[in-house]
C-alpha cells in the first residue's frame, strides 16, 4: 500500500460522475428537433403577431396542429433550455453551495414555466378559455 | 503524506487565444443560448397571458408591441437564427465532419450572415403583414 489515503479520498474529484453521456445526447436530439420547430415558431410569432386574442384562440383552436407543435416547441424548448443553462452554470460558477443552487433555481424555473405553458396552451385549445 | 490533488487540466486562457471567427461565433453561440432562455419564458408568459382572457393578452401584446418588446423581439429573432444556425454547425461537427480550418471558419461566417439575412428577411415580411 502506496498510500494512506481512503479509496473515497482518491476517488474525490477524480474521473467523471457517468451521467455525461445522457446529458450530451439529451441536448443534440432536442437541438436537431428544434431545427424545424424554430422555423414554424418563427412564422407562428408572425402570424399572431398580426392579430388581437380572438386571432390567437381562433388560430390555437382551429386545427389540432398548431396547438401540437406548439406544446412541442414549448416542451422541447425547455428541455434544451434546462441542459444549455445548466452547462453554462455548471462552466462559470465554482462555489458548491451558489452552483447548487442555481442549478435547482434553473430546473425549477424551467420545470414551472413550462408546464404553466403548456397547461395553458391545453387549455385554450380544449375550448376552455373565456 | 499529504498526497495533495494532481491539477486538474485547465480550459485554454482568453489571454492566450488569438481572436478568430469560430471563436467569435462560439461566444455568441452562448450569448444567444441564454437570450433565448429569456425567450423562452416570454413564450411561457405569451401562453399564459393567452389563457387568463382578452385583457391579459391585450396588455401582454401592448407590452411585447412597445418599442422595449420590440428591441427584445428584434433580438431574440437574431438570436434564434443564430443559434440555429451555429447551432446546425455543431451538430454536422458532432457527426465528425468540418473540422478543417477553413470550413470550420467559413461555416461561422455563413452562420453570421445567414442569422443577419433571415432576421433582416423576417422583419420585412412582419412590416409588409401588419404584424408591427
Amino acid at each position: 500500500m502506496s498510500s494512506y489515503r481512503t479509496p473515497l479520498g482518491r476517488a474525490r474529484g477524480l474521473g467523471a460522475a457517468k451521467h455525461g453521456v445522457g446529458e450530451w445526447i439529451s441536448e443534440r436530439v432536442t437541438a436537431v428537433a428544434l431545427v424545424p420547430l424554430t422555423i414554424w415558431a418563427v412564422f407562428a410569432v408572425l402570424r399572431l403577431s398580426a392579430t388581437d386574442y380572438y386571432g390567437a384562440v381562433a388560430w390555437l383552436t382551429g386545427s389540432p396542429l398548431n396547438p401540437t407543435l406548439m406544446v412541442l416547441l414549448v416542451a422541447v424548448s425547455f428541455l434544451h433550455m434546462h441542459g444549455g443553462m445548466r452547462v453554462v452554470i455548471e462552466d462559470y460558477i465554482e462555489k458548491t453551495l451558489t452552483k447548487t443552487g442555481l442549478l435547482l433555481l434553473n430546473l425549477f424555473v424551467c420545470a414551472l414555466a413550462g408546464t404553466l405553458a403548456v397547461f395553458s396552451i391545453l387549455k385554450v385549445a380544449l375550448g376552455g378559455a373565456l | 503524506m499529504t498526497d495533495a490533488p494532481r491539477a486538474r487540466p485547465l480550459s485554454p486562457h482568453t489571454s492566450i487565444w488569438r481572436w478568430h471567427v469560430t471563436m467569435a461565433t462560439s461566444i455568441a453561440h452562448r450569448v444567444s443560448g441564454c437570450a433565448l432562455y429569456g425567450g423562452g419564458l416570454i413564450l411561457a408568459a405569451w401562453a399564459v397571458c393567452l389563457a387568463s382572457g382578452p385583457e391579459t393578452y391585450g396588455a401582454f401584446q401592448a407590452l411585447m408591441g412597445s418599442i422595449l418588446g420590440k428591441i427584445a423581439l428584434f433580438g431574440l429573432t437574431l438570436s434564434a437564427f443564430f443559434h440555429l444556425a451555429k447551432g446546425v454547425q455543431h451538430l454536422i461537427w458532432d457527426v465528425g465532419f468540418g473540422y478543417k480550418p477553413q470550413t470550420a471558419s467559413l461555416g461561422a461566417v455563413v452562420a453570421i450572415a445567414f442569422s443577419i439575412a433571415a432576421t433582416l428577411a423576417i422583419w420585412g415580411i412582419a412590416a409588409m403583414t401588419g404584424a408591427l
